[in-house]
């Protein structure tokens, strides 16, 4: 399946990434043969097929819930690129 | 024997023999890496003091008698796992200052089991690539001809055994990341079974596929480090309750019985593939005829959803990195773009000036393949066509305890070559996407060079936990394929 350039755009919004107006067209012509290619799907018979499992190909896991000293805030936001003490910044949320 | 030259196997009897010390052993490799490392680009970082300050610790841990399964012995990490204090980067710009604090549970293994850390290496961006020529930092060059790739995406790990820099690497695989770059660079990489090692710590990109696994320069090594990464891991609800045995054990399986009564089942759809390059051919029959001369019985085997491996892998792993790549939002950690005056503005600047063009890529084909209207016909279909793909695995194995294949459809490629054509790079990942999608162990072992004299491995799976029946047939394998040279000149 051919995708369009709107189409691009609009899953880039969804994904919170920007593509540069001068790579929008190759990034277009990309997606394009490489979801033509993956349409191969369609021809497999998957009639009554259950879906994988996946990741939880067991049973499901449990453990007591105990709870553990945390590290602290001075190790939790050692990352962050902006902190006001032990608050992460970020810009304006609230228009 | 010069220090480089040695295996973990040799390095550890010597150490404990107090012949080497560890000191020198990881001296000697520091200055390798100082000389060469220019030319071969294997590391993203290095922690030159601290391997030293380790390796003093573990002559002093030899001297009173505290020895370990792996105390002395220095080793590179792909820098996708995360190091308590050192920079761990996923080849990606998003991450290039991020400081983990705390270790991954594979790291922390190696760590209890008294191995040096050397340093950290190159990969592409959050694992995504076959070449390493993603990475926001370094291209990796093939130690072999370094005109050529060394595979990806643990192309640095690789590169780093190849070249002699390390005794062994850890790698990740998520669709071949281990095997393919070992088969390129001619060193042994495993991916274990799903479950196998925890996942604890390494940064995630597909996570129902992501593998942590050993490249190494002999299969002994391998099975040396697996007992020590392999085990249950209450950090990961994934990592299975499976006893681990003593993986080297599998080694004594080979000396007492050879290879006889196993039996190795050859896919004729792999064979029949579009694209197979004749001297891989010429290299996978030569070892048939090996794995037969030893004693291994052949026979065809049919994975009939082969031709969907690729398509099916490439919307399930981007939907699953398009979910686990949502984090660099450059809040908590990471970039952050400075420039923007809102909050949504903020999103999208940093991770399009923060990831690189292929996990963009990726993240809109999962984006995509997940959105209203679309799911049914991507990820659901996906998921369906893989559990067809695990069926044909299990339906194998009742006939057969291994199945050979090539590791790759063509020796290593030219740096540059497909790097506009990402479709043309995923299809060269059509033999080993397969283990990723049904959970099962896989092994790449040097079984013979191109004309241009690069290396190319073959590929053993196995069923799920089974990696024994990989270490013996491998080890068996490599102990009598007699390669003319082991490593490259430098």
């Amino acid at each position: 399946m051919k995708i369009s350039k709107s189409e691009v755009e609009k899953i880039a919004h969804l994904a919170r990434l920007e593509i540069e107006d001068d790579r929008k067209e190759k990034m277009v012509e990309q997606l394009g043969n490489i979801l033509q290619y993956i349409d191969k799907l369609k021809d497999a018979d998957v009639d009554g097929v259950s879906l994988s499992p996946g990741a939880a190909m067991m049973n499901n896991v449990f453990r007591e819930d105990i709870p553990e000293a945390s590290p602290g805030p001075s190790v939790t936001l050692a990352n962050a690129p902006e902190r006001d003490d032990d608050f992460y910044v970020v810009p304006r949320i609230v228009k | 024997m010069e220090y480089h030259e040695l295996t973990i196997g040799s390095a550890l009897d010597r150490l404990t023999r107090h012949e080497i010390s560890s000191f020198e052993l990881t001296s000697a490799f520091l200055a390798r890496i100082e000389k060469y490392e220019g030319r071969i680009g294997a590391f993203i970082t290095m922690d030159r003091d601290g391997a030293l300050y380790q390796a003093k610790k573990a002559d002093q841990d030899i001297a009173g008698g505290r020895i370990s399964a792996l105390t002395g012995i220095p080793i590179a990490l792909k820098d996708i796992l995360c190091t308590k204090g050192i920079r761990t980067t996923c080849g990606s710009q998003i991450l290039e200052n991020f400081i983990p604090q705390y270790d991954g549970t594979a790291v922390s293994k190696l760590k209890e089991e008294g191995a040096v850390i050397l340093g950290k290496t190159n990969l592409d961006e959050f694992a995504m690539g076959s070449s390493t020529e993603n990475s926001s930092f370094k291209v990796t060059k093939n130690p072999w001809n370094q005109e050529y790739v060394p595979g990806g995406s643990s192309g640095g790990s690789a590169a780093a055994v190849a070249a002699r820099f390390c005794s062994a690497a850890l790698g990740t695989d998520t669709g071949g990341s281990i095997r393919q770059p070992a088969s390129h660079c001619g060193v042994v990489g495993i991916k274990p079974t799903y479950g196998r090692v925890s996942r604890f710590g390494l940064v995630s990109y597909a996570s129902s596929l992501d593998q942590i696994g050993p490249i190494t320069r002999d299969v002994r090594d391998s099975a040396i480090l697996l007992n020590v990464i392999s085990g249950h891991d209450k950090l990961d609800s994934t990592s299975a309750r499976v006893d681990v045995p003593d993986f080297t054990k599998a080694l004594d399986l080979f000396e007492k019985g050879s290879l006889k009564g196993m039996k190795a089942g050859i896919p004729k759809e792999y064979l029949s593939a579009e694209g197979i390059d004749p001297e891989v051919e010429k290299v996978f029959n030569h070892a048939k005829q090996l794995l037969t001369d030893l004693g291994v019985e052949m026979r065809e085997i049919s994975l009939p959803h082969t031709e969907y491996v690729v398509a099916a892998y490439y919307i399930i792993a981007p939907c699953e990195a398009s979910s686990n790549l949502a984090r660099y939002d450059g809040v908590k950690y990471g970039f952050r773009d400075r420039s923007s005056k809102d909050l949504i503005e903020m999103y999208k600047k940093t991770k399009s000036k923060g990831f690189g063009l292929e996990v963009q890529r990726r993240i809109i084909i999962g984006t995509y393949a997940l959105s209203a209207g679309y799911y049914d016909a991507y990820y659901g279909r996906a998921t369906k066509v893989r559990t067809l793909i695990t069926e044909d695995f299990s339906k194998a194995f009742e006939t057969c305890d291994f199945i050979l294949s090539p590791v790759a459809p063509a020796p290593a490629f030219k740096i540059g070559e497909k790097t506009d054509d990402p479709l043309t790079m995923y299809l060269t990942d059509i033999f080993t996407l397969s283990a990723n999608m049904a959970g099962i162990p896989g092994i790449s072992v040097p079984a013979g060079y191109s004309s241009k004299g690069l290396p190319i491995g073959i590929q053993m799976m196995a069923r799920k936990f089974d990696e024994m029946a990989l270490l013996r047939a491998g080890y068996g394998f490599e102990r009598n394929i007699g390669l003319s040279q082991k490593f490259p000149d430098l």
